[in-house]
């Protein structure tokens, strides 16, 4: 199996973008968001077929992580602050 | 989300909607009402923007995403050796360990977990100090040390020890040779914290261990404001203590650790006695869940720390220009290179801090420490840093963080220039001081 097709890639960065997007809270999802495409942004030239795969894994964990916490941010919302 | 998939509506779960209205008498109902609507009104105002990150810091999601295990299933006491829950507990705790050492560059034996940074500096001063007041009487710390610091010296002073307090320079940092020449032969420890939490200024911590070292002096600095955001080495900096905070690096409030050098091994009288867990310094159950992720903050903060410093300084370059552009006579308190950038405290002449502060209702901000704003004297560690009596009353601590934006940090920019030119106008300082009236030469009478 040809290790992380770029669509794959390209797929998991959407799906974390629009999970990152439903933190109830302005900061938490800013910097999800910043985070993330900072993240994809910095490993863009990565050609090792086992880091790529490496990398995917801890991209899903963490769509995980995020979809969690989105769940907790949900269940505790508080007011939007200021800027929000 | 709940086991057979459907999420929980939000609306469901706020506390109020569970409420019964079953009261008997109608004024109680009418109190309960009213008391419902000055409820609602409060949840319809919005949050104030978070920029205290010196006070406390919320927590990484990450953090808490690793901690939650523990509150829920995974709830052994690790010091139970005989079941799956207690090594399961232990298990996570040792990882924990390990992460905090590997953010400093320690052996996990020589991380014992506890309260919190006061806990730690407590334990440090105070143990070092009497395990070896046999021979050495002596204490040296400096001015602008956080209050637990200086209470803990006070406490030595009342058994009898001798405590040195160092003066800082007026930018902050100590004077080398004037730390050198105060050691005595009966010095046992020398305290000096790595980065100010009021002013943000970072002291030469290496130069500062090398002196210690040569002068077999041990070496104890409460790291609190510094662990996880400027690179700490305790081998390269030659210390021989730490102070950690959980609650300032992205974790969990009540959970710090205490570094305590192996080689050469360094002795502390424990202050909290018992079963002897933590190599029989802090006895008492170690918090698994706050320890893990006081753990996981340490890892998340060893891989982020390039990213977050270069976005913190941005943002705090960012803040500064833009207020010190826009608004005359402001100083920066602290040494300008010499510093963690994420913490600024900036003095507005002829503004009151306080009402700069109450004027900013937006922006969640301190003049000065948490731990000293409820009194009205003005902050100790600016008295120190020789700032004058009344730039003292007017600074405000702006602090910038990981989950800092953009945004925020203009719109801060802006309600502060926006709130000291208000106030300048009102302030009949500013106006004589615009007229070109020296302040100082004013001889202030009594009628």
């Amino acid at each position: 199996m040809a290790a992380a097709a770029r669509s794959q890639v390209m797929s998991l960065y959407r799906t974390m973008l629009r999970e990152s997007a439903k933190f109830p809270s302005y900061n938490y999802r800013n910097y999800a968001l910043r985070r993330v495409r900072d993240a994809f942004k910095a490993n863009r030239n990565v050609e090792d077929p086992k880091a790529v795969e490496r990398l995917m894994e801890e991209g899903w964990q963490t769509l995980a992580l995020i979809q969690r916490q989105v769940s907790i941010g949900k269940m505790y919302e508080a007011q939007k602050t200021v800027v929000d | 989300m709940l086991a057979s998939g459907r999420t929980v509506s939000s609306r469901l779960l706020r506390p109020t909607a569970w409420l019964p209205l079953r009261l008997s008498s109608e004024r109680a109902a009418a109190s309960f009402a009213q008391k419902e609507l000055i409820k609602k009104h409060e949840q319809d105002e919005p949050r104030p923007l978070y920029m205290d990150f010196q006070a406390t810091t919320p927590m990484d999601p990450r953090v808490l995403d690793a901690m939650l295990p523990y509150q829920v299933n995974y709830y052994g006491n690790p010091h139970s050796r005989t079941h799956a829950y207690g090594w399961e507990s232990e298990s996570a705790m040792e990882t924990a360990r390990k992460q905090v050492a590997d953010l400093i560059g320690a052996d996990p034996r020589e991380i014992v977990f506890t309260s919190g940074a006061t806990e730690s500096n407590n334990m440090a001063i105070k143990g070092v100090a009497r395990f070896y007041k046999a021979k050495k009487r002596h204490v040296i710390t400096t001015q602008t040390e956080h209050k637990c610091v200086l209470d803990s010296c006070r406490i030595l002073e009342s058994e009898g020890f001798d405590v040195t307090y160092l003066p800082v320079q007026n930018n902050g940092l100590l004077d080398l040779e004037l730390l050198e020449a105060s050691i005595r032969t009966d010095t046992s420890l020398v305290s000096v914290m790595t980065v100010n939490n009021e002013i943000g200024v970072k002291q030469p911590i290496k130069e500062i261990g090398q002196i210690c070292r040569s002068k077999g002096v041990f070496f104890h600095t409460d790291a609190a404001q510094a662990v996880g955001k400027i690179p700490i080495s305790i081998s390269d900096w030659k210390i021989d203590l730490m102070s950690i905070s959980g609650h300032k690096i992205y974790g969990p409030k009540g959970v710090g650790a205490l570094y305590v050098r192996r080689r050469p091994r360094v002795r502390l009288e424990p202050i909290q006695n018992g079963g002897g867990q933590e190599r029989g310094l802090r006895s008492g159950t170690v918090p698994t869940p706050l320890a893990v992720g006081l753990g996981a903050a340490c890892s998340i903060a060893q891989e982020e720390m390039e990213y977050d410093h270069q976005r913190v300084s941005m943002l705090a370059n960012r803040l500064v220009q833009k207020v010190m552009s826009e608004i005359p006579d402001v100083i920066m308190n602290g040494d300008p290179e010499q510093r963690y950038p994420g913490c600024i405290n900036l003095s507005f002449a002829y503004v009151e801090g306080e009402s700069l502060l109450m004027a900013l209702k937006d922006v969640a901000l301190s003049s000065g420490s948490a731990c000293t704003s409820a009194s009205l004297e003005p902050s100790y560690v600016l008295r120190a840093i020789g700032a004058d009596e009344d730039l003292a009353h007017s600074s405000i601590r702006f602090g910038i963080g990981r989950f800092t934006t953009e945004e925020e940090v203009d719109y801060t920019a802006e309600k502060c220039i926006e709130q000291v030119h208000r106030l300048r106008e009102m302030s009949p300082l500013w106006e004589m001081s615009q007229e070109g009236i020296d302040l100082k030469s004013i001889n202030w009478t009594q009628h």
